[in-house]
């Protein structure tokens, strides 16, 4: 049987891989082309070198750079928000208090919905709200960036806080136990025994946040559609390169692929950062 | 071994089956509509065409907003797009390398003019199919209503041929709204996006025309900006007059202001022709709803009428097969002749066209396209739309951002004059 596996692997991976290659290879690859090269469509280029990436940083009606810093920002600030509040949901959760299972529900319902409709009701709401101050969720791009953090902890916080409370759930009683004996209160079994053991969650729960702030599309579109420009995160900045003007798909692209290698640079650190902090039990 | 070959051949047997399903179709036609108010008349007409000839004609719709992204990814497909549409030249420069010429055909020889067409050298790549007409809708009863007031600036709307006219009764009736019943003369002037291109774009072709007009062109690379103080007059009457405070425009969207008109909140209402099915599904009857230019302040504007154009034209797709752009053309010469075809596209579509075949007893049923006839008939110059030689996407956003900062206070006027004028220039220069 063994041998047999062995022999046959790359049959059983072949679907995988099929739908891998189909999927995300051959458009990353085609897309990383196209960004030397000027078209219309993708496949009636023509390669122009790094004259798109030149563009893509010289545009003087672009905002990309603002947004460089504006989703830098958005991404920390969401991720610290989410995670820190993700954590104490899930805390407060795994205690066993009537209607855990209710609440669990509840906080994880938001991520069931998809971003643009969860964008635009809040695009409502929020408006309804400002509009006792006279202001609309546009005056701004503050207005915006606060509304795009509240939209965000709402809906991924319930994702997080699935992945703490699993964390938390796989703690070992007798740790637990060790600790309440030796006199620890409960900052302290917080701090010196619950975190240590959740670094695994903590890596993929900030990973999926940072990387989540980073590639935000859908509720930046439906919440603000961009107005004023300087609401722009990166990924709606790129799509209105794309759009915006005859023959400048290229420039879009070429974007697409700095902001590629940025968030993988990005992941990759953190990864790497939270990864050194895990413990083995 | 045996297992190996056996599972080639059956991959083979699935895979010839497939490329056979796929080759079989001679002459087809799909259309990608622009136009999704009309996705279910088009539908119908398509049906309608294969129960009659056979030939299968596929209809898409781009969901509204969306034509150029859907159209990039459609037309690079195997079933690719044989009939799409580009907005005038600037969306003309996009898909230039796939819209076949069009000039031996009858449907071109049908068209009552030049001026309804794209052209290429002498090639004729875009056929426009519909011509619509915007101004400021207004509800007649409203109107009445007003006139029938004490000390009411006019007697008869017919009075109404100018900016100062026009601004003394808007802020008259604003002034008295309470009086009137309503929330303010103008329906809300929304900067969201389903509503912001009434003024980044059409109402911005106001001081566009006077310019062209004046130094005698019909494009440029350069705008001068000479009627902007005239763009400043009207926008300032329509924030300050509307049913909303001016700072609130930012979430106003476009069923807010259709909502606010067919409510009778508000008696303006800058749109056009094709919000006749809009107004009447709201229950709005055609007595209720009229039509006045847009007047900006201009010098000899009393004999301005109303702003006619098009920008939706016809392209074929010059890189399909020959069977099916013969087949597409057929298919735009039932629609344009025959009597199923030409039934749907004036009565059921409601649209204006600019084909002879439709001379004959086939003319819209609008209340609106009606109002505009009656400015052409009145010897009043339409407006023409120059909107299309907007030099790009992000020009109309740049003007929308700064008109709307300019609204809710957090930018100046300068910003906006800067946006049109340097903008103008910046993105004119970017395009390529």
């Amino acid at each position: 049987m063994e041998k047999a596996l062995k022999k046959w692997w790359p049959l059983f991976i072949l679907p995988t891989m099929a739908a891998f290659t189909i999927g995300f290879l051959i458009p990353f690859v085609w897309g990383l082309y196209l960004s030397f090269c000027e078209f219309t469509t993708v496949n009636d280029a023509v390669w122009v070198g790094l004259n798109n990436y030149v563009l893509a940083f010289t545009d003087p009606s672009s905002y990309f750079t603002h947004s460089l810093w504006y989703t830098a920002l958005f991404s920390v600030v969401s991720t610290v928000i989410i995670n820190i509040l993700g954590l104490t949901v899930a805390i407060l959760l795994v205690r066993g208090i009537r209607g855990t299972n209710i609440f669990r529900t509840v906080f994880f319902m938001p991520n069931l919905i998809g971003g643009i409709v969860l964008g635009w009701l809040w695009q409502v709401l929020i408006n309804g709200v400002l509009a006792k101050y006279g202001v609309t969720i546009v005056t701004n791009e503050w207005y915006g960036f606060w509304s795009l953090i509240l939209v965000m902890t709402w809906q991924q916080l319930g994702y997080m806080m699935i992945i703490y409370i699993s964390g938390l759930q796989s703690i070992p009683e007798e740790l637990m136990e060790a600790a309440s004996i030796d006199g620890a209160n409960a900052w302290q079994t917080l701090r010196f025994v619950k975190l240590p053991m959740l670094m695994p969650s903590i890596t993929i729960c900030t990973f999926l946040t940072i990387t989540n702030g980073f590639k935000l599309f859908d509720q930046n579109l439906a919440l603000t559609n961009g107005m004023p420009p300087e609401s722009r995160l990166m990924a709606l900045d790129i799509y209105n390169t794309f759009y915006g003007r005859t023959g400048w798909a290229g420039a879009g692209q070429a974007k697409a692929v700095v902001f590629c290698i940025i968030v993988v640079a990005i992941a990759l650190l953190q990864q790497k950062l939270t990864h050194s902090k895990e413990v083995q039990q | 071994m045996k297992k190996i070959v056996s599972l080639v051949l059956s991959l083979a047997l699935v895979l010839s089956c497939l490329s056979f399903a796929a080759a079989e179709s001679t002459g087809s036609v799909y259309y990608l509509n622009f136009k999704p108010e009309q996705a279910q008349q088009w539908e119908d007409l398509a049906k309608a065409y294969t129960a009659e000839t056979g030939v299968q004609v596929t209809v898409v719709t781009a969901a509204s907003g969306t034509y150029e992204q859907t159209l990039a990814s459609e037309i690079v497909k195997e079933d690719a797009p044989t009939l799409f549409q580009v907005n005038g030249p600037k969306g003309l420069a996009t898909w230039k390398e796939y819209c076949a010429d069009l000039s031996g055909t009858e449907l071109y020889k049908n068209v009552k003019s030049d001026d309804f067409v794209l052209k290429q050298g002498d090639a004729v790549v875009g056929i426009a199919y519909v011509i619509e007409t915007y101004g400021i809708i207004y509800n007649k009863d409203l109107m009445a209503k007003y006139i029938g007031l004490e000390n009411a600036k006019i007697a008869d709307v017919a009075e109404i041929n100018n900016f100062e006219t026009f601004k003394a009764v808007v802020e008259d009736m604003q002034a008295r709204k309470d009086e009137m019943g309503i929330m303010g003369a103008f329906t809300s002037a929304g900067m969201d996006s389903s509503s912001d291109w009434r003024f980044k774009t059409h109402l911005a072709n106001m001081p566009i025309y006077y310019e062209y007009q004046a130094d005698g062109i019909g494009d440029t690379d350069a705008i001068k900006g000479t009627y902007l103080d005239n763009y400043k007059k009207i926008w300032d009457l329509y924030i300050n007059n509307a049913t909303c405070e001016p700072s609130m425009i930012g979430a106003k969207t476009g069923s807010d202001a259709l909502a606010d008109f067919v409510l009778g909140d508000a008696v303006f209402y800058q749109n056009g022709t094709w919000e006749y099915g809009n107004c009447i599904n709201e229950g709005m009857t055609d007595e209720q709803l009229g039509m006045l230019p847009i007047f900006i302040g201009v010098e000899g504007e009393e004999n301005q009428g109303l702003c006619t154009g098009s920008e939706n034209y016809w392209c074929v797709n010059g890189k399909a097969s020959a069977e099916d752009q013969a087949a597409t053309i057929a298919f735009l010469e039932w629609c344009t002749t025959s009597d199923a075809g030409r039934d749907a596209i004036a009565n059921k579509m409601g649209f204006l066209t600019p084909f002879k075949s439709f001379d004959d007893g086939y003319v819209a049923n609008n209340a609106l396209i009606a109002a505009a006839d009656e400015y052409i008939a009145a010897g009043k110059t339409s407006v023409s739309w120059n909107f299309p030689t907007m030099p790009s996407e992000n020009w109309k956003n740049g003007v929308g951002v700064a008109l709307l900062a300019y609204a809710q206070g957090t930018g100046e006027w300068s910003a906006v004059v800067d946006a049109f004028v340097n903008g103008w220039a910046a993105e004119a220069a970017a395009a390529k």
